[in-house]
């Protein structure tokens, strides 16, 4: 579908209630991947994308303008540095604790629970940063010529 | 407790320090925060310098998992020196930045700048120090990322054109890279570079690591612009924002070089490459054809940016020169010419920043006069001019004299001459500017300016003083480039 008739989409009430119905469970889905990473397949990367077809469906269907009033430009900006930050917080919370960059050991008492900790707050992050950036990337795409 | 986690804290300090420019957004904080970033960087990495000359090679292991499973970050005096060499580049440029980057670069993107400057930092420290192939493809690609954002910046629009060839390239040459690094896990199982140089000479004969060796060379070579591979360059650093190409110029192709060694030396260091593959005399080869094709074309330049982008192609030609010759004597010239190159060069580029932070324009034409308007910059321009062509007492002599030495232990005669030669050339493209800016009388309606700001000449004079400074008295750079020459070649059986 080409970007320019976004607003011939808008009439099209059949694909409005699909995706409308689609989108919660992407976005669910999104996030089990995202938490279910460390047990099975999936992790921060799948996850961010996951997570970002939700809103780049809803921009192919209610156009960029919309999109940027459910998530503004500040929030994608600010998630693209938070996901980076947290993962790198977490390597310097264990720099902090004396072990090695990354070394979740450190994190929790108990190595193993560390280590759980310490691979879901990375994942998080690289989730975060990943669906930001798609998201970004998409709009700034779809958005072209715009403003 | 600090020092054993230098390593580490040398890539993540400019790492973080990037997402935070984001949030700060104030064009003067970000600055001052990057400025102070690159400068605890230098300390840093005079640091690990000082420790690996003092203990020998420093590992650290990436989360306490052990090599090679786990991603080490190794430094010897290799790295090390060349992490030296892009961290006190990006130390004189942040300061230097300010002023140019407000010119050259839309105001609510200056963040933005600042945070890629710190990410291209990052990156190309991440190649420098770690020891594993594939993490080193992984900082790769994040330095080439900001370096094609950092390039597209400015208000040239030609730079968009220049970014996005420089992105084709570059994507080729990461994607060539990662190719050939899975061929040779094909064959090993590793992705450790140590164990890698273990593992390849058992397997060195078989078809596959022949061309994961092909791979990664023409990977390589693409990214630090060998010729005929090379034309991504003059665009690139010709139409980014000045301080873009002052930086570039002085740390990127070097790093690339440093990549480039890694395979030769190192991985492939227990292999007689010159019997199975002649990559060595290749490289030689395109070497000096590098030399000329750089110097000659840079002589019909008038754009004074893109002269100086065609004469860093030579003078890549002289570092890989170098290290073709597969001796300590040629290895310590190209290894030193990293350093003296990316002094004169930063300096010279830096000399056109301030031009074009005045005139707005980095055209021959439009520099008439200059000499006398602005006489420290153009002044600075001379004394960089000299250094690349290779008077003594500059630093382009000291490795120019290491290069001719070597090619004599080699017995090489007419390379020799060629050297000499092609540094002749250099003369030339250097003298149509002395010319112009000294002897070319204004044209009429040209505007007389002023010399350029402070800021911007303590910098610009660094360098070219650094550029003289190690060049009366090369034996600091001679010999840390000798000891990690005696160190690659001390890998060869």
């Amino acid at each position: 579908m080409s970007l320019s008739d976004i607003r011939f989409m808008r009439r099209k009430v059949v694909l409005r209630v699909v995706s409308k119905i689609l989108i919660p469970f992407i976005l669910l889905f999104g996030l089990y991947v995202q938490w279910h990473g460390d047990f099975g397949p999936g992790g921060g990367f799948q996850a961010g994308v996951i997570f970002a077809s939700a809103f780049i469906l809803y921009a192919l269907i209610f156009g960029v303008e919309q999109t940027r009033r459910a998530v503004p430009a500040w929030v994608t900006r600010s998630g693209l540095a938070v996901g980076v930050l947290l993962y790198a917080g977490v390597g310097v919370a264990t720099l902090l604790l004396g072990e090695n960059f990354l070394n979740y050991n450190a994190l929790a008492s108990d190595p193993i629970q560390g280590q759980h900790l310490g691979i879901l707050l990375v994942e998080l992050g690289v989730g975060i940063t990943v669906c930001c950036a798609m998201i970004t990337i998409f709009i700034a795409f779809a958005g072209r010529g715009r403003s | 407790m600090i020092e054993a986690h230098l390593p580490i804290l040398q890539v993540i300090i400019p790492l973080i320090a990037a997402p935070v420019c984001v949030f700060l957004r104030h064009p003067l904080i970000t600055w001052a925060l990057a400025t102070v970033i690159s400068w605890v960087c230098l300390a840093i990495s005079i640091m690990l310098l000082q420790q690996v000359q003092a203990s020998g090679e420093i590992i650290y292991e990436i989360g306490g998992w052990a090599a090679p499973w786990g991603i080490e970050y190794r430094v010897d005096t290799l790295s090390a020196w060349v992490m030296v060499i892009v961290t006190s580049v990006g130390a004189v440029v942040t300061p230097y930045a300010k002023l140019s980057a407000e010119k050259e670069i839309d105001r609510d993107r200056l963040y933005i700048f600042y945070a890629m400057l710190l990410l291209c930092e990052t990156g190309l420290l991440g190649i420098t120090i770690t020891g594993d192939a594939f993490n080193l493809f992984v900082f790769l690609e994040i330095s080439s990322l900001s370096t094609y954002v950092l390039v597209s910046m400015g208000k040239d629009r030609r730079g968009l054109t220049a970014a996005y060839r420089y992105l084709i390239m570059g994507t080729l040459g990461a994607t060539f890279y990662i190719i050939g690094v899975g061929l040779m896990y094909m064959m090993t199982g590793t992705l450790n570079i140590a164990d890698l140089a273990k593992l390849i000479p058992d397997v060195a004969e078989t078809r596959t690591v022949q061309a994961a060796l092909a791979f990664l060379t023409v990977g390589l070579a693409i990214k630090l612009a060998l010729f005929p591979l090379h034309l991504w360059l003059p665009n690139a650093y010709a139409f980014a924002p000045s301080v873009v190409t002052v930086f570039l110029a002085a740390t990127a192709t070097k790093v690339a070089v440093y990549a480039l060694i890694r395979i030769v030396f190192t991985i492939f260091g227990g292999v007689d490459i010159l019997e199975s593959v002649e990559i060595r005399h290749v490289l030689a080869a395109l070497a000096i054809a590098a030399m000329f094709a750089g110097s000659a074309v840079a002589i019909y330049q008038t754009n004074i940016k893109r002269m100086l982008a065609y004469s860093s192609l030579a003078q890549i030609g002289y570092m890989i020169l170098g290290l073709s010759m597969n001796s300590v004597t040629g290895v310590t010239a190209g290894l030193v010419h990293l350093f003296n190159h990316a002094m004169m060069k930063g300096g010279l580029f830096m000399v056109m920043g301030c031009v074009v932070y005045r005139i707005g324009s980095a055209k021959l034409d439009d520099m008439a006069g200059l000499g006398k308007q602005m006489p420290v910059t153009m002044g600075a321009f001379v004394a960089g001019g000299l250094s690349l062509i290779g008077v003594p007492l500059s630093v382009g002599f000291i490795s120019k004299w290491t290069l001719l030495q070597a090619a004599f232990e080699k017995g090489w005669w007419p390379v020799a001459a060629l050297i000499v030669v092609s540094s002749l050339l250099a003369v030339i493209y250097i003298w149509r500017v002395v010319e112009v800016a000294y002897f070319r009388e204004p044209a009429a309606g040209q505007v007389a300016v002023k010399e350029a700001p402070f800021l911007m000449l303590i910098p610009m004079l660094l360098l070219i003083g650094a550029s003289f400074y190690f060049g009366i008295d090369g034996t600091s750079t001679l010999t840390v480039a000798g000891d990690a020459a005696k160190a690659l070649i001390g890998g060869l059986k």
